[in-house]
């Protein structure tokens, strides 16, 4: 059911926007599917069964699919697929012939999923992802007519109180879901006591309620539904009256049972309902715009929901679940009629619009039966929920106040709501004649009437006859809100139309007599059509607040993000510093760990250590001479491949020792292309040299420290697995290699392609770029130039030297590759002796004739490399094990010994030939710069 | 001295040290920088699976599989690739430089002015055809 509205959804964009028609039978025909798929879960859901339907969804999280249809949720389905069917109908022939239907519908039948999906979801994750989901369709339902500056300007104001408000919900649902230790729905409605009587409480509930309210339009959110208003009408009917605007109060309805019938929920809920109520009522008797004073009656109807939630007896809930009902049946239906008049006059302005009684008596006679049904007219739907909020207002008795206040608030917000129901009939059916309309009225098309006609019906039939019509669906809606076992336990209420004389009753009179007296007065007095609009508009403090989040942001920007590198590194060194020392002060070590007993170090160590410091220290001293500083660095270099050597590391000493080569190499090629020398800071920021000094030994004594602590304490390690399984399982001894092509080979297929990624990227960096070096001082400088005289530059001995030693290379950089699984060797360490071969015969013969007579395509490599491992690792998906699953065989090599034939072998090739690639295409690219256009060719 | 407070110092130093050049505002001595950070990360790892002397991780038959009688494998092999990798981006980072040097004529990290830095070389003719 729920997945039939996304998929008409989706159908309809295939729908092309010129079968107007078409596109509203196809929506119309998935709403009544739904709508029939609902009904025909009806007699369970009468028999108080909850049907649910559950996919695992997030399992890790205890979030699943899940949905269930209670009474509740039966009853917003209801209204969902009924009144969005209808709306379907109207929409149909309400469209201009320029507006696309398609794209219209689909998006309808998108919310509707959504909102269906709200009210369905089993649990509360699920519902805030649903909950965002309608506020998206809103936001681009509000702004349909896209060319409409005032329809930008709604949705986006929509979008980001709402939004603001899902996000608040997003928080709160999080926080119920810490404290219950579950989001599913029926878990946490169960847990009142827990929730009650935790200390998050107060924070989560004001979260939730936040996101009710701004989805609700509560004062002080509530400004952003008038502007919404710039919608279609059947969105308006449908969005903003029946069904989105009643996700707050659904909210409200859905975790009472958890969070209500205690102080906090009664004061906040009732008196933002209060307020909302009464704000809404008086603002909208002055508005001049029918879909403004419909708007803004939406605003006080919904405050009158949320009051009575927030009355927080039974019957008060009881009342506004009836509520609910009712007023989107005659609001929508009002909505509709709104929008046939502004479809055959051209204007909604009440000013304008007088006297169409004459012009469509139906339509007027339709209008009439709901504004009164607004206004609480008895024997018509509005007035039963109205009295029974009338009974519950006077029952508070609480507080002395609040016993006093309540009736009285209740009784003026009925006024106003008959001055402004009254405002609406006189002003649009009787009044006068028309004033400079556009077009000349008519009744509409006789489909776009059934579904006012229908809803006015209901209106009627649930005035005259309550106990038979709505009765049986109110039961158990209303049972579902309270989360009670049975229909029995229900507060005892009568649905009848006559209770008796009464305080009630007497209110009521009260409000129909004041609030005709107070539009009397008011048309008489000062004339409403001259009254200026109401100060009462939030817009502006929406757009003051929002320019000045923007002007804080950029400053905030400006301030952080000023472009220059330095200032970022600075702050990303600073920050980094900071979170250390924040978390050694802030979470002070709980416990002790003994220190195990540290080896001392002999003289040699210590020597070789000292170099290494030394050099480093070098480096930094002189850095402004870049080349002596690269030669410092790279004794630095050795002394941590040297270290890899004493403790140890046989695999990393090599490959520290051969990058080592290659990147000193690339440096010094690249210094060619450079300036030699690092000028010294400005004169006025000289400064700054200590302040980096300072952050720098910061920086250096922390990670000592770490360094330090670590090593002195005992440890758990998860490797005793890897050199357990090293050889029974990956068929190498050499667990380093065995984890890098078996145990973790996708990481090293990650790896391999970001270093063949590298060296694209250099070569796309440096395409063309043709850069003459900036001077000839450095004795690598001339290596790979062509541009001296060839046999100038080339040692003849170099030459035969390096020839000679191009197949031995290679040989040992097989060698190395073969017995990588068992001894220090492998893909990583065999590609790059191979590079370094290479590299030497760049040096000897210059790089143009190496390219030329080798004819290499240093791209091509990374790419088989890349293939190589790829396919190596889907190989094993062919007899059914996961990717990158290894196998292996040993085969008898003569002279090399056992060879291991493991499957991993052509996943190490695959490294080894992305290396050397990767490697190699960074390095021609760059020793290619300088060479003339033709030759690089 | 115990192994642990020499390599702990080493590996400071060896942060302090390319930290404050990664603070200097040229692109060569970033790169040295870089590179000397990348010692020291890399060392910080390595050390993570603690200090072992000739123990190296390759299986030897009859020699019982624990962390007494062989290194830590696993530090090693993310460290391995990581050298590797480091390589790759040192020189991503200087195609950067060459290309900015060539393109801006100075070898300042951020565009002159903003911080009061004059440009230190003439403009180079850099060209890039088509």
């Amino acid at each position: 059911m729920l997945l039939l509205p996304f998929m008409g959804a989706v159908a309809l964009l295939f729908v092309g926007n010129g079968q107007r028609k078409f596109a509203g039978w196809l929506a119309g025909a998935f709403t009544l599917a739904g709508f029939a798929l609902l009904l025909t879960l009806a007699p369970m859901v009468w028999n108080g069964e909850v049907p649910r339907f559950r996919v695992e969804w997030l399992p890790s999280l205890g979030v699943g699919f899940g949905l269930r249809l209670d009474g509740l949720a039966f009853l917003f389905g209801g209204l969902i697929l009924g009144i969005g069917a209808l709306v379907v109908l109207y929409g149909a022939y309400y469209l201009a012939d320029n507006d696309p239907p398609a794209r219209f519908f689909a998006l309808l039948l998108f919310f509707m999923g959504a909102m269906l999906g709200v009210v369905l979801a089993d649990n509360l994750i699920l519902l805030v992802v649903f909950w965002e989901l309608t506020s998206l369709s809103s936001f681009l339902l509000i702004g349909f007519w896209r060319h409409r500056e005032d329809a930008r300007q709604g949705a986006r104001m929509a979008l980001a109180v709402t939004g603001i408000g899902g996000l608040a919900l997003l928080a709160g649902v999080l926080l119920i879901g810490k404290v219950v230790g579950s989001y599913d729905l029926d878990v946490v409605l169960a847990s009142k006591v827990v929730l009650q009587q935790s200390p998050m409480f107060v924070p989560l509930l004001l979260l939730v309620l936040l996101g009710a309210f701004t989805k609700s339009a509560q004062f002080p959110f509530h400004f952003w539904l008038p502007h919404a208003m710039a919608a279609p009408t059947p969105v308006s009917a449908y969005l903003h009256s029946a069904t989105m605007v009643k996700a707050g109060v659904f909210l409200l309805a859905r975790l009472y049972p958890a969070l209500g019938d205690n102080d906090v929920w009664f004061w906040i809920v009732s008196t933002v309902g209060m307020v909302t109520l009464l704000m809404g009522a008086v603002v909208a008797i002055f508005q001049h715009d029918l879909k403004g004073l419909l708007a803004y009656s939406t605003i006080s109807h919904l405050g009158l929901i949320t009051l009575l939630f927030g009355l927080d007896t039974p019957l008060a809930v009881v009342a506004g679940v009836f509520h609910i009902i009712n007023h989107a049946v005659f609001k929508a239906s009002l909505f509709m009629a709104a929008g046939i008049i502004d479809h055959e006059t051209g204007s909604r302005d009440m000013r304008q619009l007088n006297g169409l009684w004459k012009r469509m008596p139906i339509t007027a006679t339709l209008a009439i039966v709901a504004s009164a049904a607004m206004a609480g007219v008895p024997l018509v739907n509005g007035f039963l929920s109205k009295e029974m909020f009338f009974m519950e207002a006077t029952a508070v008795d609480t507080h002395r106040l609040l016993q006093l206040a309540m009736p009285i608030a209740a009784t003026i917000a009925g006024m106003a709501s008959v001055a402004y129901s009254l405002r609406l009939i006189h002003d649009v059916f009787f009044n006068g004649e028309p004033v400079g309309l556009s077009k000349t009225p008519n009744e509409p098309p006789r489909f776009m009437r059934v579904p006012v006609e229908i809803l006015v019906v209901i209106c009627l039939m649930v005035g005259l006859f309550p106990a038979y019509t709505i009765g049986p669906l109110l039961a158990v809606a209303a049972q579902a809100t309270l989360n009670l076992p049975s229909v029995a336990q229900m507060p005892q209420y009568t649905l009848a139309i006559w209770h008796g004389f009464n305080l009630p009753l007497l209110m009521s009179a009260i409000a129909m007599a004041g609030g005709v007296t107070v539009y009397v007065l008011l048309q008489r007095k000062i004339n409403l059509h001259t009254v200026v609009k109401l100060p009462g508009d939030a817009k502006v403090l929406f757009d003051v607040f929002i320019e000045n989040i923007t002007v804080i942001a950029g400053a905030l920007t400006r301030l952080t993000q000023n472009g220059s590198l330095q200032r970022y590194l600075l702050l990303i060194i600073v920050t980094a510093i900071a979170g250390g020392v924040a978390a050694v002060w802030l979470y002070p070590a709980v416990g002790v760990r003994p220190s195990v007993p540290m080896e001392a170090a002999n003289l040699v160590v210590i020597a070789i250590a000292l170099v290494g410091i030394g050099t480093a220290i070098g480096a930094v001293v002189m850095h402004r001479e870049r080349l002596t500083a690269l030669i410092f660095m790279g004794v630095a270099g050795l002394v941590v491949a040297l270290s890899f050597v004493y403790f140890s590391a046989p695999d990393l000493a090599l490959t520290q020792l051969l990058v080592e080569v290659v990147t000193i190499i690339l440096m010094m090629v690249t210094l060619n292309f450079l300036p030699k020398q690092s000028k010294p800071e400005a004169a006025g920021r000289r400064h700054v040299n200590w302040r980096d000094a300072i952050i720098a030994s910061a920086a250096g004594l922390g990670v000592s420290w770490i360094v330090y602590q670590v090593l002195t304490r005992p440890f758990n390690s998860i490797s005793p697995y890897y050199l357990q399984t090293t050889v029974p399982q990956g068929g190498g001894a050499n667990a380093v290699n065995v984890i890098i092509v078996d145990f973790r080979g996708f990481d090293t297929l990650g790896e391999i392609a970001v270093l063949g990624m590298a060296g694209l990227i250099v070569a796309l960096l440096l395409r063309g770029l043709i850069v003459p070096a900036s001077n000839g001082n450095s004795p690598f400088g001339a290596v790979f130039e062509a541009k001296m005289p060839e046999v100038a530059r080339q040692s003849l001995l170099l030459q035969v030297i390096s020839t000679l030693l191009l197949p031995v290379a290679i040989m040992v950089s097989i060698y190395f590759y073969l017995r990588g699984h068992n001894l220090p060797g492998g893909g990583f360490i065999a590609g790059l002796i191979f590079a370094i071969a290479l590299i030497l015969q760049y040096v000897a013969f210059g790089q143009a004739r190496v390219e030329a007579s080798f004819k290499l395509d240093y791209g091509k490599w990374v790419g088989w490399g890349l293939l190589a491992a790829g396919l190596t690792g889907m190989g094993s998906w062919l007899v059914g094990f996961p990717f990158l699953t290894s196998t292996f065989k040993y085969f008898s090599v003569p002279l090399i010994g056992a060879v291991p034939i493991a499957s991993a072998m052509f996943f190490d090739l695959g490294v080894f030939l992305c290396v050397i690639g990767g490697t190699m295409l960074a390095l021609a690219t760059i020793g290619r710069l300088s060479q003339p256009a033709k030759e690089a060719a | 001295m115990s192994l642990a407070l020499l390599v702990a110092l080493g590996v400071g130093v060896l942060m302090a040290c390319g930290v404050y050049l990664l603070l200097r505002a040229r692109t060569f001595d970033m790169v040295l920088g870089l590179t000397l950070i990348s010692y020291a990360v890399n060392l910080f790892i390595f050390f993570m699976g603690r200090l072992a002397v000739g123990k190296a991780p390759i299986i030897r038959a009859g020699v019982p599989e624990t962390l007494t009688n062989y290194a830590d494998p696993l530090p090693q092999a993310l460290v391995l690739t990581a050298i590797v990798i480091s390589f790759g981006m040192t020189a991503v980072l200087l195609a950067i430089a060459v290309r900015s040097h060539a393109e801006n004529g100075h070898d300042h990290v951020d565009e002159e002015g903003r911080s009061g830095v004059a440009v230190d070389t003439p403009p180079i003719p850099g060209r890039t055809p088509k």
